[in-house]
């Protein structure tokens, strides 16, 4: 058992026992942008890191079935754990926003509340890939700029909303990945989203 | 963080570990906690013994996927076995089942309430 996946030492915090209800978020960005820092930041558990395997049979078409032979590729994401309540209990995922992890989005995160995408105003292109595959998924979002203490640039989030060519329904919040109530509130920010599109769509029905 | 993927140090093990077998019972989401029913016995294989121990308590699929090391699959694979022979048991999430819709408001008062709370 020498491929351990995380060299974690393992002290496990166990959940409450009545806990019965798991969600998902997932935070999505460029490298070092700062993901695992917002997981930590609000997580009850020192982040953790797993993988999924992609084969051929599994995913369809990608850029891997042009090899021959057996082909797989590993993607590897972070996690971190919040108990909302005695019952609930919310995983938050940093997950790379690479092309071939968007494969994985339905095997892995059917089903999440939403996502937070994380941006660094130094490379903001990063951001296009990930807030379009979402708008696919049809899955609802922030976006979540992290001020780093030299973003000299200092945008504006105004300036920022215009230069992602993001629609003024989507809510944008600054931030400081390594504070914890920083990262409380953009997750607070994120789910007040998505609760003010649930109670609207439920006034359709 | 420099870590070595699994399957590029060693893809017989998966193999070995899941039988052969590539198929995972897709039922199992990452955040679905399950919960031993039984605890190990002899003769078990590990893996499936290591699930029944860390799942005393209520764990959720990718904890015990960054538990034991092993890629989501293979341990969707493992506790299909487990849930057939009735060692453990399942609580799925209630949270939309398709990728498009959303859960219901009553459910994101509450979360906004946790995380308020925290």
């Amino acid at each position: 058992m020498g491929s351990a996946t995380s060299e974690l030492p393992s002290h496990r915090t166990p959940l409450n026992d009545a806990a019965e209800t798991g969600l998902k978020i997932v935070v999505v960005g460029g490298f070092g942008v700062g993901k695992t820092t917002l997981v930590r930041s609000v997580s009850e558990i020192r982040p953790l890191n797993t993988e999924e395997v992609m084969t051929q049979a599994g995913v369809g078409v990608d850029e891997t079935s042009a090899v021959a032979g057996k082909t797989t590729t590993t993607v590897a994401f972070d996690f971190g754990r919040i108990s909302l309540n005695e019952r609930m209990v919310l995983y938050l995922f940093g997950a790379p926003g690479q092309e071939r992890f968007w494969f994985l989005w339905d095997r892995l995160f059917s089903g999440t509340l939403g996502a937070v995408v994380l941006v660094d105003t130094r490379r903001m292109d990063d951001s296009w890939y990930a807030i379009d595959r979402l708008e696919h998924h049809r899955t609802p979002f922030v976006v979540a700029v992290n001020r780093f203490d030299d973003d000299t640039s200092r945008y504006s989030l105004d300036e920022i909303r215009q230069a992602l060519a993001l629609p003024g329904h989507v809510p944008m919040v600054d931030c400081d990945a390594r504070v914890r109530q920083s990262g409380k509130d953009v997750l607070i920010t994120l789910v007040n989203h998505l609760h003010e599109m649930a109670i609207a769509e439920e006034a359709t029905l | 963080m420099m870590r070595k993927p699994v399957d590029t140090g060693d893809p017989d093990r998966l193999y070995t570990v899941t039988g052969g077998r590539s198929r995972a019972d897709e039922s199992f989401d990452l955040v679905t906690l399950i919960v031993s029913e039984s605890g190990p016995v002899p003769g078990m294989q590990s893996e499936h013994a290591r699930i029944l121990e860390l799942c005393r308590h209520p764990t959720a699929v990718v904890e015990i996927a960054a538990e034991i090391g092993l890629p989501i699959t293979v341990v969707r694979i493992l506790l299909g076995d487990l849930l057939d022979t009735g060692r453990i048991t399942a609580r799925h999430p209630r949270a939309a089942r398709s990728v498009a819709s959303l859960p219901d408001s009553a459910l994101l008062q509450e979360v906004l309430h946790g995380l308020r709370n925290l």
